[in-house]
């Protein structure tokens, strides 16, 4: 292992623990926890100008095919990297099935530009180190808007330094390459952005407040991804008008 | 005072999800699923689509019971004819927005795949295929507290509608100063 590697390796175990260290615990029956709500609504502001002067136009669906193709490839790069999380959350089955379907896109499916797996009903499971955070029983944390890469948790957010130290890519392939890898996935985040952007401006653009809107949402979402969700915050309407 | 509380209402919650039985709330959840494959299958116009999803939500949803959750506490200030009004434009607001969301589903495949008891009411667990794509989980709550069996709650792959919609209508009040009649205004008009 190059000794830049290993540098990088060291900062980004470190800044990872800072920021586990630092999560701000979400208090006892709190759904949402929001200490910075008043940066992550710039930010939320911020990424909105961004989406529309990348994407433009979600309303006009401009060539999905294309699209489907650019995502496709990126989501295919990324499977290694969760295979690495599903071993270090002691979870063998997606383990295989991650690696099997990498292992059939990649051939079957032209190093990953088509989705033959999907098609057998093997559709994996996306993983990433704000889950095995998660399974090891790091709380949750506050709730962040990063710049760029959205709604997400203190958690996450130390998560995701983590995967960018933890990608095999690094290991496997010299720097200008292992770039590439890293900008295709990227590009598959915002053909995924693009192509469920209509979807979001009609539940959540159109809303009194987007912001509150994209991150309960977003919230609920993510903790149902990771089997976390609270029966704690189903809602008994029957039971509430006991008066 | 909390025990006496917890054990009334566990005593309440007991009885009355033992009078509706785990059939019925999956046979609830399964005509649910078929009038939403007819209406979204059927090609008619979105205007008439619109209208089939309001019949809808009113027959199986518990509409005056969703709406005054989503209002939360000014539903207990507001009058009689202010919440009458307020579930009206609810409803219609509701078809709008969620039978715009249905209409994904054309071609999807729906089974209801299970069903648990939760605090005093029946999950109702459907899966919904579509080609080539993971399938995912829509979870309808079910309850017979209203005298008939109808659904009150539907969370879509852990995104929960009464909770979505009690911070969209909060919002919406808020940004209204708390005035009940410009809000029911307005929900008319909103998609």
């Amino acid at each position: 292992m190059p000794a830049r590697t290993n540098r990088f390796l060291m900062l980004a175990a470190g800044l990872a623990l800072v920021l586990v260290a630092a999560c701000s615990p979400r208090p006892p029956g709190v759904e949402i926890h929001d200490p910075y709500e008043v940066t992550n609504r710039a930010w939320f502001e911020n990424n909105l100008a961004l989406d529309n002067a990348v994407l433009g136009d979600t309303t006009e669906t401009s060539d999905s095919g294309l699209r489907r193709v650019v995502r496709n490839f990126g989501t295919n790069l990324s499977i290694p990297g969760s295979v690495v999380n599903n071993l270090l959350q002691f979870r063998p089955d997606r383990a295989i099935e991650n690696t099997l379907r990498f292992a059939i896109n990649s051939t079957v499916g032209i190093g990953g530009l088509f989705d033959p797996a999907g098609r057998m009903g093997l559709h994996g499971r996306r993983s990433d180190f704000g889950e095995t955070l998660y399974v090891w029983g790091v709380h949750e944390g506050a709730f962040v808007m990063l710049p760029f890469f959205g709604p997400s948790t203190e958690r996450d957010a130390a998560g995701m330094v983590v995967d960018a130290a933890l990608d095999p890519f690094r290991f496997l392939l010299p720097g200008r390459e292992h770039a590439a890898t890293v900008a295709a996935r990227l590009a598959a985040q915002l053909a995924e952005r693009a192509e469920y952007g209509d979807l979001i401006d009609a539940n959540v653009m159109q809303s009194a407040d987007p912001y509150a809107q994209s991150r309960l949402l977003f919230l609920q979402a993510r903790r149902y991804y990771l089997g976390e969700e609270s029966e704690e915050y189903f809602i008994d309407p029957y039971a509430e008008f006991v008066d | 005072m909390t025990g006496f509380a917890t054990a009334g209402f566990l005593a309440m919650a007991g009885r009355s999800a033992s009078a509706m039985t785990q059939a019925e709330a999956r046979t609830l959840i399964g005509s649910v699923m078929n009038a939403v494959h007819e209406i979204i299958n059927s090609a008619r116009s979105e205007a008439q689509m619109m209208r089939d999803f309001e019949a809808l939500f009113t027959r199986y949803g518990d509409i005056p019971v969703i709406a005054r959750s989503v209002l939360g506490p000014p539903a207990r200030s507001a009058s009689a004819a202010q919440l009458n009004a307020f579930t009206e434009a609810f409803r219609g607001y509701m078809a709008r927005k969620y039978g715009g969301q249905f209409r994904r589903f054309i071609g999807a495949r729906a089974d209801v795949t299970g069903a648990r008891q939760v605090q005093s009411y029946w999950e109702v667990i459907s899966t919904m295929t579509m080609r080539g794509e993971a399938p995912f989980e829509v979870r309808w709550h079910v309850s017979d507290r209203s005298g008939q069996h109808k659904f009150f709650n539907l969370i879509i792959e852990g995104v929960n509608l009464l909770a979505a919609e009690r911070q969209e209508i909060g919002a919406m009040l808020e940004r209204r100063g708390g005035s009940i009649d410009r809000l029911i205004q307005d929900l008319r008009s909103t998609r």
